[in-house]
């Protein structure tokens, strides 16, 4: 670049004579200068090549969930497929089953059956397509010490046969509130309630700031750290878009109910998993449902109740 | 006012001057880019460790942000520590405009200039410090109003990318503004600047106002869920802001030849010894509650300043800033501090030290510390994070270096040709 203006534009030569200064060796110098530190930061940031090899031109401008059209859902679901088939090894199906008119879901868990034998943890990895790296899943059960209904007694790194004589066990999940703070805090509303009462994420939307993490009361949220790694034959074909498809890298994720289960008549996999029938699923709305007797007939308590979330998610003794 | 230029000038060729802006710019970056060796070899190393930087948030774009040391359990760390302090640094320029333009403080004005280059360099640097936090920078675009989905009002997060940018905003366009009115030897026009610099003082406050309320609004989090945080967070801008200013003067007496009035610093240090003993009075009534109720409210206090169930990881550290504080303090009050000294710099270094703390790792990390569910996960920031938090320090003192370059070359240069024996920033 050089200093000098462009002739034709006489009026600015009286008002800043200064910009009319020749090139100087100086100048010259900076040029080069400049270039080499522009090629320099170019090396630096070219790992980040990665970005248009891993994500397509359709992915970076895909709108947000709720503005797609059915024809755009198909496209973006088969998008997927052929990715999760490319990436993974695995023919999946990604569907997007929608909450059924008038069903609110309701979950509850019986302190008294739990024995903390964690198969809900094991079944929740395995249906979810969690990274096989870590053991993850969207349930973290707590030891809990006899006497106190106290966290601060509680231990979610207990390694012995269970169950122990002086404890209970007390799993967290995501408690579906109906005044969720991860919704509130979403700076771009990639995460919101459905009309079911289920609080999702579009994947797809997520800029991982992770502040919905820092929001949550109750360690519901996981983020993808790096990308899952999932064996082909351990992948769980059956998907739905906005639960348990693979997760991106650097998105926000959390427990749906299995919403590609129980929006379609079925019980989550952590229900089915569980050998103790500690755990109660069910319409809320539905006067015959489990899940109504137990808040009929069983005092029931909810986590954390004095922060006013309002949680979908309740424990009992019986 | 130091300009002589003929009222004449003034009514003349606007749309000229409009049109010459980026000429100016253009220029100013040439002039900012000029120097000595020892300048160069300032910028190089910044450049080289901006570099650094670059490269190690691109190799955490590339692997995922398992690179950090950020878990579950941890979700912020060094990056919204570092975050948080910035916001702070770009307040406490504001501790300048007030006394310059609220009680016509004259050799305030003449340096205020470099308060609003302060408050430029560390909004840069805020902005960087989120975006290295994403674990999706390429979808930054979800977070533009019109083609991304901003949830505002609800979420603070979206106060805080408006507040931050418009901050940004005002004071490019105040010092850019004020710097080619002098380029031109015109006299700025008060309608086209002292607006935006009242529009500052408000907005300056809600920077860290907001900031702070995105950690109290959480129910979840009882060591952020305090009342106290955003005026803790004002208090403890007024003393790193201004104390950063201090040494940015020193230092630019020392490296340009160019000598502020003795006057700002003075004032700049009533203000920190106030604001200082507001913020320690604020930590003592927050530790008194926490730790005289006790209980599991307590449980991160009692981690950050004891070590919990044998975990001290931020103990060191915690004290480290008590110690920084409280000695700067003491070095603030001393009467030595109104001279140019070593006590004036070595309380600002340790004011400095001690909000960083504060601030940053004592503040955010104890937020997750127990868990909601109890669990005690630990956190030290990895190689990754130290470099790419490196690398934004080094960037935002390059773009620091380079404004008040330019700004010390404006001046310069119209104190040369209005005939004026010494060098002053008055505008």
């Amino acid at each position: 670049m050089s200093n000098t203006a462009p002739p034709d534009d006489s009026n600015a030569a009286p008002l800043l004579p200064i910009l009319n200064q020749p090139s100087s060796r100086r100048t010259a110098l900076k040029v080069a200068g400049a270039a080499l530190g522009l090629a320099a930061f170019g090396k630096a940031v070219s790992p980040l090549m990665v970005i248009p090899e891993n994500v397509s031109v359709d992915e970076f401008l895909q709108q947000h969930y709720k503005e797609l059209s059915d024809d755009d859902k198909s496209k973006v679901f088969a998008r997927l497929e052929a990715e999760t088939k490319e990436h993974y090894g695995a023919a999946v199906t990604i569907s997007d089953p929608q909450a059924i008119p008038g069903v609110k879901f309701g979950y509850a868990i019986s302190l008294s059956k739990c024995n903390g034998n964690g198969a809900c943890m094991e079944a929740c990895n395995k249906e979810n397509n969690h990274h096989r790296g870590v053991d993850q899943s969207y349930i973290r059960v707590l030891e809990m010490s006899k006497g106190s209904l106290d966290m601060e007694h509680g231990s979610t790194t207990y390694d012995h046969t269970v169950p122990q004589d002086d404890k209970f066990y007390m799993p967290v999940q995501c408690q579906q509130c109906d005044n969720p703070p991860c919704v509130t805090v979403c700076p771009v509303e990639a995460t919101w309630k459905e009309d079911d009462g289920i609080v999702v994420v579009d994947y797809n939307w997520c800029i991982g700031c992770r502040y919905c993490e820092a929001a949550c009361p109750y360690h519901a949220r996981r983020f993808n750290w790096e990308q899952p790694e999932i064996p082909a034959e351990d992948v769980n074909p059956v998907q739905a878009y906005l639960s348990n498809r693979i997760r991106p890298q650097g998105t926000m994720e959390k427990c749906h109910y299995c919403l590609h289960r129980t929006r379609e008549g079925r019980a989550p996999a952590c229900l089915e998993a569980c050998p103790t029938g500690a755990r109660v699923f069910g319409d809320m709305n539905d006067p015959e449902s489990d899940i109504n007797y137990v808040l009929k007939n069983k005092r029931v308590f909810v986590l954390k109740e004095e922060l006013g979330t309002q949680p979908s998610f309740f424990y009992f003794f019986d | 006012m130091s300009t002589t230029t003929p009222e004449t000038l003034t009514h003349s060729g606007t749309s000229d001057a409009v049109r010459s802006y980026p000429k100016f710019l253009w220029w100013g970056l040439s002039e900012a880019t000029n120097g000595g060796v020892g300048f160069y070899l300032w910028m190089l190393v910044l450049t080289a460790i901006s570099l650094v930087g670059a490269n190690a948030w691109a190799h955490q774009v590339a692997t995922g942000m398992i690179v950090t040391n950020m878990t579950d359990h941890v979700s912020w760390g060094l990056y919204i520590a570092n975050f948080t302090f910035f916001v702070g640094l770009a307040a406490g320029g504001v501790m300048m405009v007030i006394p310059a333009y609220l009680y016509d403080d004259e050799e305030m004005h003449k340096v205020v200039i470099i308060g609003e280059a302060v408050a430029i360099a560390a909004i840069v640097m805020c902005t960087l410090s989120v975006v290295v936090d994403l674990g999706r920078p390429d979808r930054f675009w979800h977070l533009l109003p019109g083609i991304g989905r901003l949830n505002w009002p609800v979420s603070m997060l979206t106060w805080d990318v408006i507040v931050l940018n418009g901050y940004l905003l005002i004071n490019l366009h105040i010092v850019g503004y004020l710097l080619y009115m002098q380029f031109l030897g015109r006299r700025p026009n008060p309608k086209w600047y002292v607006p935006f610099v009242f529009l500052s003082i408000a907005w300056a406050i809600s920077i860290h106002t907001v900031t702070a309320f995105l950690y109290c609004g959480l129910g979840g989090r009882p060591f952020w869920n305090t009342a106290l945080l955003a005026p803790r967070f004002l208090a403890s801008a007024f003393v790193s802001g201004p104390s950063f200013i201090i040494l940015v003067m020193r230092i630019l007496r020392l490296t340009t030849g160019f000598t502020p009035p003795t006057g700002p610093a003075r004032t700049l240090i009533q203000i920190i010894r106030i604001a200082m003993t507001v913020n320690l009075i604020m930590l003592a009534s927050e530790v008194f509650t926490m730790f005289y109720t006790g209980g599991a409210h307590a449980a991160s206090a009692r981690y950050l300043f004891f070590g919990l169930h044998g975990h001290h990881g931020l103990v060191p550290w915690m004290w480290t800033s008590l110690a920084c504080n409280i000695l700067g303090t003491i070095l603030f009050f001393m009467p030595a501090a109104l001279e140019r000294g070593s006590v004036r710099i070595s309380a600002c270094v340790l004011c400095i030290v001690g909000i960083w703390i504060e601030k940053g790792m004592g503040l955010i990390v104890p937020g997750f510390i127990p868990s909601t569910l109890h669990e005690i996960v630990e956190y030290t920031p990895s190689l990754t994070e130290w470099k790419v938090s490196a690398g934004i320090w080094a960037f935002g003192f390059l773009i620091l270096t380079l404004l008040l370059k330019l700004t010390i070359t404006v001046f310069n240069r119209s104190d040369v040709s209005h005939g004026k024996n010494h060098a002053n920033l008055s505008i």
